[in-house]
């Protein structure tokens, strides 16, 4: 399939990542290139086949409903950018 | 006494026997580390402080008698920097991460813990596990102890790098795509990539979840399988976490069956692509197996050739979900808002500058195609397709495994390649895992051991590939066939 | 309303949070109210390398749920991440159930007592599990606006039930979630608190309107932020007449403009446009490769039927055939909830009369446990003892209005027996000879009321009750009025 730069756009959008003029145009290259080798998985005939998402398949893997210790909010917080003693702090959410 | 090439296992018996203390080991190796580490780049973070002081509470525990002390204690191992430890930063390789410390330790890192390994330090690695060459590290490339204008190879190039500059004897890797054995195969190391769920992921930060594996790398079969002991087991913390009691690895490593049938992929070996001496090498490791008892024939792995376009649709599609978490609000690096600049929304706005600056080229490329090959219109065409690939995949296995107990094969379809050779064309880049994804895809465990070198003497690795859960017999024929060389580790020239 | 010019059309999106201990991956505690992330851990934090592990208890209250619900369980059933950035939602998507809910269909049928609607039924698309997000609250500091994020909500789990666009009305709206409130009460999913957020709702609503023979759809809102069933009626009603204004001006129909989202405001009694959803958002869901999926047996379900309570609908219809109460009555009492159903067949069993337990507990017990906002362990007044006091009075030893007496009585001392507190009180029961007299003297002294009875004013001789409960405090009010006419009547006075 082909990938054009507003396609770019709209993916680096998607996944907040801001790209320069430049950026735009060496990625949509790149991942044009990358796209078309992928396809080549097009030509495998897969009807009927169901997709594989774990390596090993397992099911059920449950825990009993019972509260443990968790991080105190002194190292629950020690890596953020920006808190202060009680929450995490952002940007505003409505701008 | 040169500790710089002895397996962990020789160090062990010296440890237990009281030759030598674990103090003396650590210093000896962190002197190594002083002496080479910066010509070639390998380990990220260092902390003498630490090493000597876990190595000091080793000897003091030998000292007293315990009896409880593993075969491991005292011995040290390098981490490759995407295990969390609560002890130094865990970096992953990028500027996101670079003050890191995470709050709590990864599975393996609280069993090796336990079992008294001191840690040398964090090795060097593509940023997020994503590459094969150790050079979208922030902390720049690593170089080949074989040839420093060569690549480790990657991921965890640090943490083979760190074996062959003989800068520890034991270390720890994550394989998703090939990263613990194309560059235990480029460095001339021994690395193991068991099978799925054999190893807990909780505390990995994850790259591709369906295909991430820890494991060990070292200079013998012998010395995986001491790590294996110690670091594999079931996790209640990973859901993935395989539900069966561990083998003893160590204790069955000499119980190879005297016969066994080994399957050589005819897709592989008669490939174009496959460098002439490595496929020279590959040819002389089947004459040794057949003298230790192989029964060699072909077998056929029809969608081979899937096997690197599923992977990086996969990889990506899960990577650009996992990697969403960083994103500046909670951990890690967050960019300044650029001045003067009036935003519609500035929490969208620092996401996405975070995400820009947070992150490099490598990682970028593949959030981005992770998020397309997901997104509304394309999930079906790729992702999905992907998957369905992938179960044919494993099929192919299981049909070949039905003729065979283990297949051999080149671990890589050339030796180390330059560094800055291929890293601005990605999918030549992505072909370096030609003959390393399917294990991944399919959850093989897979074993890459030296074979010979180059003629200008970079190192060759072989390839073995086991049955789902045959972690331990593909260990055993490793070991035999390391037995059957007569393998000692060569040191290399450190130029 | 029952001539608005437009059929209303409601689709209801509840959000239940369960009532585990712990969280849904992880084992941080699901306490609501504690300071701001002190309930935390790796997983729930979304901080490299931390991994999920489902909470069974989590399965077993959904699968309950669903029962109820007469949905479809999923044999089969598996994780989704919904990918989006925010700042509640620290691993930057949502664990979810995408393509494979645990319930699929199912319906709960409403009715209204009052007959304010007729009986009907509500249809179910799906419910599924996921996890809740933590809070954001702005904040602004120095002129500088910022949100504060507290995670320790995130990851409580959280059953999504979705209805079909079933509901034609705002009173539907607020008994289909009374109803269902009632009843993930009685299964002990959910406190249900919606003050808390343990219970919380979005409306998708539009208007069918017939124009020229055909229905026009207008375009469908989803209204969010309904913190309270009151809220929800209002918030329908005024969405209602806004799309209709809508209309009215500029006659887009449904696919002429986007989906809106509106947010209630429960202040200004109006909704507010949060967003349109022009670029329709893009979750990318996939199966989490950190979870694997959930299979359930026949068995397994076959043991969750069997362990299901009986739901309010049953126990509605049986409180009225086992103790032949109104079905009025029986609702009031269902509507309060398992405990009271438990109280009144307490008392019952204890050898209450079930209709005057039934009066008893909807007049009295109900009234004081509002006033007081007690439960009914704090009320401190046991079924057993509702039991005899409802005896005694079933019985005559003590009237119904100096029955309200003991009750006060007994209520102030919970060691308080009826018959202590009759003696208490000085209740004698007064013998007939005794009557009798009091009688005779009561209309030897009120000729007047006497005269003003044989006039043919029945309402006269209420005058004597007051001076017969001076005379005697003791004296049935009923059986004075009573022996009073009946002496004036035969003549004897």
């Amino acid at each position: 399939m082909s990938l054009s730069p507003t396609d770019v756009e709209r993916i680096a959008h998607l996944a907040r990542l801001q790209l320069s003029e430049a950026e735009l145009a060496s990625y949509s290259v790149q991942l044009q290139a990358i796209v078309t080798f992928v396809d080549q998985l097009q030509a495998v005939d897969t009807v009927g086949v169901e997709p594989m998402v774990h390596a090993i398949e397992l099911s059920n893997v449950l825990a009993a409903d019972e509260v443990r210790e968790g991080l105190s909010r002194d190292l629950a917080l020690s890596n953020s950018p920006d808190h202060d003693d009680e929450c995490f702090r952002v940007p505003a959410v409505l701008g | 006494m040169e500790w710089q090439f002895a397996s962990a296992a020789e160090i062990s018996r010296q440890l237990s026997s009281k030759q030598v203390s674990a103090t003396e080991i650590a210093k000896y190796f962190l002197s190594r580390i002083s002496k080479h580490n910066q010509a070639f780049n390998i380990f990220v973070h260092v902390d003498e402080e630490l090493v000597l002081k876990q190595a000091a509470e080793i000897d003091a525990r030998r000292a007293r008698g315990e009896s409880e002390l593993g075969a491991l204690a005292g011995v040290p191992v390098a981490i490759k920097d995407l295990l969390c430890t609560t002890d130094m930063p865990t970096t992953c390789g990028s500027r996101f991460c670079e003050k890191y410390i995470s709050p709590y330790d990864g599975t393996v890192i609280a069993k090796m813990r336990a079992a008294g390994m001191p840690w040398m330090g964090k090795t060097n690695l593509d940023e997020f596990a994503m590459g094969g060459s150790t050079e979208t590290s922030i902390f720049g490339a690593g170089r080949n102890p074989w040839d420093a204008q060569r690549t480790t190879g990657g991921s965890s190039g640090g943490s083979a790098a760190c074996l062959a500059a003989g800068l520890s004897p034991l270390a720890i890797g994550t394989d998703t795509g090939g990263s613990i054995r194309q560059p235990a195969a480029f460095c001339g190391v021994s690395g193991f990539k068991p099978t799925y769920g054999r190893v807990s992921r909780y505390g990995v930060v994850a790259f591709a979840s369906s295909l991430d594996q820890v494991g060990p790398m070292a200079h013998t079969v012998e010395d995986l399988a001491l790590a294996m002991d110690v670091i594999s087991g079931h996790d209640p913390l990973d859901s993935t976490s395989l539900p069966y009691a561990k083998p003893g690895y160590t204790t069955s490593l000499s119980q190879a069956p005297q016969r066994f049938r080994v399957g050589v992929v005819r897709e592989q070996i008669e490939s174009d692509g496959l460098n002439a001496e490595v496929k020279q090498a590959i040819l002389k490791t089947l004459d040794v197996l057949k003298e230790c008892g192989a029964d060699v024939r072909e077998v056929s792995l029809p969608h081979s050739k899937y096997w690197v376009p599923a992977y990086y649709v996969i990889a990506p599609c899960e990577a650009s979900s996992n990697l969403s978490r960083f994103d500046g609000a909670h951990f890690g690096f967050r960019a300044e808002p650029l001045e003067g600049k009036k935003s519609k929304s500035p929490l969208v706005e620092m996401y996405s500058s975070t995400r820009a600056q947070g992150f490099g080229a490598e990682v970028k490329r593949r959030i981005m195609l992770g998020t397309y090959a997901l997104s509304s219109g394309y999930y079906d065409a790729y992702y999905l397709k992907a998957l369905q690939v992938r179960r044919l995949i494993r099929q192919d296995f299981d049909r070949a495994f039905e003729d065979v107990d283990i297949l051999v094969g080149p671990t890589t379809p050339n030796t180390a390649f330059k560094i800055g050779e291929k890293v601005d064309d990605p999918v030549q880049m992505y072909l370096e895992d030609l003959y390393t994804v399917g294990a991944n895809l399919a959850g093989l465990p897979a074993l890459s051991v030296p074979c010979g070198r180059s003629q200008v003497g970079l190192p060759i690795g072989v390839q073995f590939q086991g049955r789902p859960l045959d972690d331990a017999l593909v260990l055993q024929i490793g070991h035999r066939y390391q037995q059957a060389i007569g393998w000692r580790p060569t040191p290399a020239p450190l130029s | 309303m029952n001539a608005a010019p437009y059929t209303l059309v409601i689709g209801l999106e509840v959000h239940v949070q369960l009532r585990t201990k712990s969280k849904l991956f992880c084992r941080c505690s699901t306490e609501f109210g504690r300071p701001p992330n002190t309930q935390v851990c790796p997983v729930c934090l979304g901080l490299p390398g931390a991994l999920p592990v489902l909470n069974k208890q989590a399965i077993d209250y959904a699968v309950r749920t669903g029962l109820a619900l007469k949905s479809e369980i999923a044999k089969f059933t598996k994780w989704d991440r919904k990918n989006y950035f925010y700042p509640d939602l620290p691993k930057g998507y949502q664990t979810s159930q995408f393509d494979l809910p645990i319930c699929s269909r199912g319906f709960l049928d409403i009715s209204d007592s009052k007959g304010a609607f007729e009986p009907k039924r509500v249809r179910f698309i799906r419910a599924h599990l996921e996890e809740d997000a933590g809070k954001s609250m702005h904040d602004e500091v120095a002129g500088k606006a910022d949100s504060r994020i507290d995670l320790n909500r995130a990851g409580t789990p959280l059953l999504e039930i979705v209805t079909e666009p079933d509901l034609r009305s705002p009173q539907e709206a607020k008994a289909f979630l009374t109803e269902l409130r009632l009843l993930l009460l009685y299964l002990d999913v959910s406190d249900c608190n919606m003050q808390e957020g343990s219970l919380r709702c979005d409306a998708n609503v539009n208007l069918h309107i017939p124009v020229d023979g055909k229905t026009v759809a207008t375009p469908i809102t989803e209204i969010k932020n309904l913190n309270s069933f009151r809220a929800v009626e209002r918030a329908l009603t005024y969405e209602a007449a806004r799309q209709w204004d809508q209309w009215s001006n500029d006659h887009i129909a449904i696919g002429g403009r986007p989906k809106q989202t509106r947010g209630w405001d429960d202040v200004q009694g109006v909704t507010t446009l949060q967003r349109e959803k022009e670029e329709a958002s893009d979750y990318r869901y996939f199966p989490c490769p950190d979870l694997v999926p959930v299979t359930l047996t026949g068995a397994d379900l076959d043991k969750a039927r069997g362990e299901l309570c009986e739901l309010p609908a049953a126990t509605r219809t049986r409180l009225v055939q086992q103790y032949e109460l109104k079905e009025y009555d029986s609702d009031v009492i269902v509507s309060q909830g398992r405990e009271l159903v438990d109280y009144f067949e307490r008392a019952v069993v204890a050898g209450g009369p079930a209709k005057r337990v039934s009066s008893w507990i909807q007049q009295d017990i109900l009234r004081l446990l509002n006033e007081r906002q007690q439960s009914l362990t704090q009320l401190g007044f046991s079924a057993e003892r509702l039991a005899d006091l409802t005896k005694a009075i079933e019985a005559g030893t003590v009237d119904t209005s100096r029955g309200k007496e003991v009750f006060a009585k007994m209520l102030d001392d919970s060691a308080l027996s009826v018959a202590a507190a009759i003696e208490a009180l000085g209740i004698k029961a007064v013998d007939d000879s005794e009557l009798m007299e009091l009688c005779h003297q009561l209309l030897a002294e009120n000729a007047k009321a006497v005269n003003e009875y044989r006039a043919g004013n029945a309402k006269a001789l209420g005058a004597l009750i007051g001076q017969a409960k001076k005379k005697n405090p003791n004296a049935d009010p009923r059986k004075v009025q009573e022996l009073c006419k009946q002496l004036i009547d035969s003549g004897a006075v």
